[in-house]
């Protein structure tokens, strides 16, 4: 008997992690690429200077973070595919969104301090608790950037410089 | 959160302040904290695990962390006399479940008045 309770538990907490957990995730990617949109006009890049360096610059560090769990169906189905090996795609999704949450707590920090392009952007992972209840950080910073006479220069994409530019951190602008 | 100027010091993870010249080095410079979850965070925090999502405790916890070891570098920095600290970078390292120490550190510099 005590078994069964034992099993019943198991597999409802499996259901409520199945059907909650997918349910968290498509929100939480709806309420990303909302925001994604929201905050296009603020610019991040991977390159370690800014365009244009003799033009005096207010320059401070911002940064965002985000702590993320997978659901115990995640888990569970992680723990299944450990013993074969392989993609585990359930992380997979968990990752990106907790990159692209925080590179957009960055930006949203970049725009609150009025502004607009942030540079020399790095990521940071941490596990903070793993096993049955993973838990896993990601650190996003890089330093924001406030021309004094408030004209913002972007590189001119015809020159090598946009060579440079990482990694999709800058979205599409149409 | 960290403000760009904290007691009008410029803290930068570049190892230049566009427009501005570095007038003095004083080396290195650090500050970090360990931290641990309160109980009753923890708690409902695996019951959060079943359904997954950011963990708003946690998130909050590495935020306050971040900002104190920050602020602990910058003391230090002001101490020697420093007006702003570049090439900062950071570092986390969980030493036991549920207690990470965060450490931020970078070079504290002079730089020239504008």
């Amino acid at each position: 008997m005590a078994d069964l309770i034992q099993l019943g538990v198991f597999v409802a907490l499996l259901v409520v992690g199945y059907f909650a957990g997918s349910m968290i995730e498509r929100q939480h990617y709806a309420s990303i690429r909302k925001r994604e949109q929201e905050y296009r006009d603020v610019l991040a890049f991977m390159v370690r200077f800014p365009f244009d360096r003799t033009t005096p610059q207010r320059a401070f560090l911002v940064y965002g973070t985000v702590v993320v769990s997978a659901d115990y169906f995640k888990t569970f189905i992680a723990g299944l595919r450990n013993l074969f090996g392989g993609r585990f795609r359930s992380y997979e999704t968990l990752m990106e969104r907790a990159r692209r949450e925080a590179l957009l707590r960055l930006k949203a920090e970049a725009r609150r301090k009025g502004s607009k392009m942030v540079v020399c952007v790095r990521f940071e992972t941490t596990t903070i608790a793993s096993g049955w209840a993973p838990a896993m950080e990601v650190f996003a910073y890089g330093t924001a950037l406030v021309p004094d006479d408030g004209s913002l220069r972007l590189p001119d994409p015809r020159d090598g410089v946009s060579r440079l530019l990482g990694d999709g951190l800058v979205r599409p602008r149409s | 959160m960290t403000e760009g100027r904290t007691g009008s010091m410029i803290v930068s993870n570049l190892e230049l302040i566009p427009g501005r010249r570095i007038v003095a080095h004083y080396g290195i410079v650090q500050g970090s904290t360990v931290r641990a979850k309160h109980v009753g965070k923890d708690i409902f925090a695996s019951l959060k695990n079943i359904v997954g999502g950011e963990l708003k405790s946690y998130t909050e916890l590495m935020q306050e962390a971040r900002d104190e070891a920050v602020e602990r570098m910058l003391a230090e920095a002001r101490s020697m006399g420093a007006n702003a600290v570049l090439n900062v970078r950071f570092a986390t390292t969980s030493i036991a479940v549920g207690a990470a120490e965060i450490l931020a550190y970078g070079s504290a510099v002079r730089l020239d008045e504008q």
